[in-house]
């Protein structure tokens, strides 16, 4: 299977403070991939390191069997790597369109931007993930939506970048139980169009119904790598969870 | 029925999204009603407002690139020595006999060069770009005594040559560095509403976490603009070392706090992620004005920093109604 993304043996510390230890880790294209652990497990350290936030101690990062250096969050992105971080990664008193595409803004030549077009862009992508009140509009800024309609952002722009691989970063913390099923059916959407999802969750049930595999992480290192067809329901994986917590 | 809601809300759309440059608009022109009823009679000689276009241009230039400076979310003091070692530059090589054209170009390099530096010591530092850029201030002005002796450098014949008229010449009495100075304005508004980078100061500024979480270059973009703001200076403080003939020691220090109030008054909030270009030009307005409308209604000079005070917290506070800073 072609992997999308490889880290080996990465390692990264943090004022003396080992996050990760020696992870390996990959994601195959077209797989939805669950990544679980306990709190300060190292979930958020290892997406952080695998998306360009963070530049690992040791250890090596390939992008389709190609070794990477100076691995960065600009350099991820142009690697078809896009994510929706836990904190949404967005910037409330800018506009919804300017937030779309942060970082990847649509220009001409000389880097004045496509206004015009990126507006129009954004109000379609807004009426998709169901954005419904006439009150906002692409020009809208952020810091006056709802927790949920500002994940709808943060997805959207995710959506809009056609990425290879979608990193979830507990999407579906603080949202309602609509707003939870509507990432379900975008992780789904996501999948059927043959790209990779990667995501992380506290909520083990959430996690066993849409992953093909799941990787257990505790105090960071990678315990467990179970393919769906070993895990035969939410609860053996809660159990494999349970265990894997006693054990400290 | 349903098209005139929709220009209704169109127009508080509008008024939402303008909201502070509107209002920068307001206080200025407020301001120009109270010096009219205050001295008509003086309020209506061109010659008045012939003395603020020619105060207006070198303001603009250092005023407009600290809104993008601010915008970023950091602050600069140390411009308003960048605009005095820029004037030396400029007059070393021109009292030297190099072309100076030459001196021109060095002027605004050495701005850049300044800006550069001030930007690495805050972002690479970690200083705090007040406290930092306040040592700046003091070690370029202190260089400027030192290396000058405090003495000034007269450059009487620079009219004659042909960029004068060009740069800070009259056209039938109007002057031409205000076409300069709106040319650098509508270019600022551009580059800073409808250009990548002037963009990017406002992810920046507004939530810096988010800006290089998405591939954004945090530090190339606070560098940049602390360049901007060392350029804008330098062509400020060689505009004025044009127009005055003169390079003098102290050059620039008046302006430091005046600027700062310009880009206050105009609607840029402190806090970093707005700002707003044309609300910069009234509150440069405001500045200007204030400086000779005080004597010009009658009242004292000594009066001038009172009011310019009043206005600093008026204007605050009408800013304020346009909300605080959203998360």
């Amino acid at each position: 299977m072609e992997k999308i993304i490889e880290l080996k043996s990465v390692t990264k510390k943090f004022d003396g403070v080992t996050a990760l230890r020696n992870v390996s880790f990959s994601v195959n294209k077209g797989e939805v991939v669950g990544l679980i652990g306990d709190n300060g497990a190292g979930k958020s350290t290892l997406i952080k390191t695998l998306v360009g936030v963070h530049n690992p101690d040791d250890g090596s990062i390939e992008i389709h069997g190609k070794l990477v250096a100076n691995w960065n969050a600009l350099k991820a992105r142009q690697a078809g790597i896009e994510t929706v971080f836990q904190d949404k990664a967005l910037c409330p008193q800018q506009s919804i369109v300017w937030n779309i595409f942060m970082g990847k803004e649509l220009s001409y030549p000389f880097g004045f931007i496509r206004q015009r077009e990126q507006i129009e862009v954004a109000n379609k992508l807004i009426r998709e993930i169901g954005f419904t009140s006439k009150l906002i509009d692409a020009e809208s800024p952020v810091g006056n939506l709802s927790g949920g309609e500002r994940q709808g952002v943060a997805i959207a722009r995710a959506l809009y970048n056609e990425a290879e691989l979608i990193v979830l970063d507990e999407p579906t913390n603080n949202l309602s139980l609509n707003e939870t099923q509507k990432v379900f059916d975008f992780i789904y959407n996501v999948k059927k169009s043959g790209r990779s999802v990667l995501f992380i969750g506290h909520n083990i049930y959430h996690v066993y119904d849409i992953s093909d595999r799941f990787v257990i992480l505790d105090r960071g290192e990678v315990i467990h790598m179970l393919s769906k067809e070993k895990v035969h329901t939410a609860d053996d994986l809660m159990k494999i969870m349970r265990e894997t917590i006693k054990g400290h | 029925m349903f098209d005139e809601d929709n220009k209704k809300s169109n127009l508080k759309k509008y008024f939402h999204k303008n909201g502070r440059a509107l209002g920068s608009m307001g206080y200025f022109l407020l301001l120009m009603i109270v010096f009219l009823i205050g001295a008509p009679e003086v309020w209506i000689r061109p010659n008045l407002h012939q003395s603020v276009f020619v105060m207006m241009p070198t303001l603009l230039f250092m005023v407009i690139p600290l809104v993008f400076l601010v915008a970023s979310g950091e602050i600069d003091l140390s411009f308003a020595s960048t605009y005095g070692l820029s004037a030396y530059v400029f007059a070393l090589i021109v009292s030297a006999g190099i072309d100076p054209i030459l001196g021109l170009f060095a002027g605004v390099f050495t701005g850049a060069i300044v800006g550069a530096a001030v930007g690495a010591l805050i972002v690479f530092g970690k200083l705090s770009s007040l406290v930092a850029s306040l040592g700046v201030l003091f070690l370029i002005r202190g260089f400027l005594f030192v290396s000058t002796n405090s003495r000034s450098i007269t450059l009487l014949e620079i009219d004659s040559h042909w960029m004068y008229p060009i740069l800070v010449g009259k056209i039938y009495g109007f002057p031409v560095q205000v076409i300069w100075a709106v040319l650098f304005v509508v270019f600022s508004y551009f580059l800073f509403n409808r250009h990548v980078f002037g963009i990017h100061i406002h992810h920046v500024g507004d939530n810096e976490v988010s800006a290089s979480q998405m591939g954004i270059n945090v530090k190339e973009i606070k560098i940049k603009a602390f360049m901007f703001v060392g350029v804008g200076a330098a062509i400020s403080g060689i505009f004025s070392t044009l127009i005055t003939y003169t390079f003098f020691p102290t050059q620039g220090f008046g302006y430091l706090l005046l600027a700062l109030a310009a880009v206050f008054i105009g609607g840029t909030p402190y806090w970093g992620g707005l700002g707003t270009i044309a609300g910069a030009v009234f509150g440069v307005g405001v500045i200007a004005y204030m400086e000779i409308g005080v004597v010009a209604v009658g009242m004292s000079g000594t009066w001038r920093q009172f009011f310019n005070g009043l206005i600093i917290l008026l204007a605050l506070l009408g800013h304020r109604l346009h909300g605080d800073r959203v998360r």
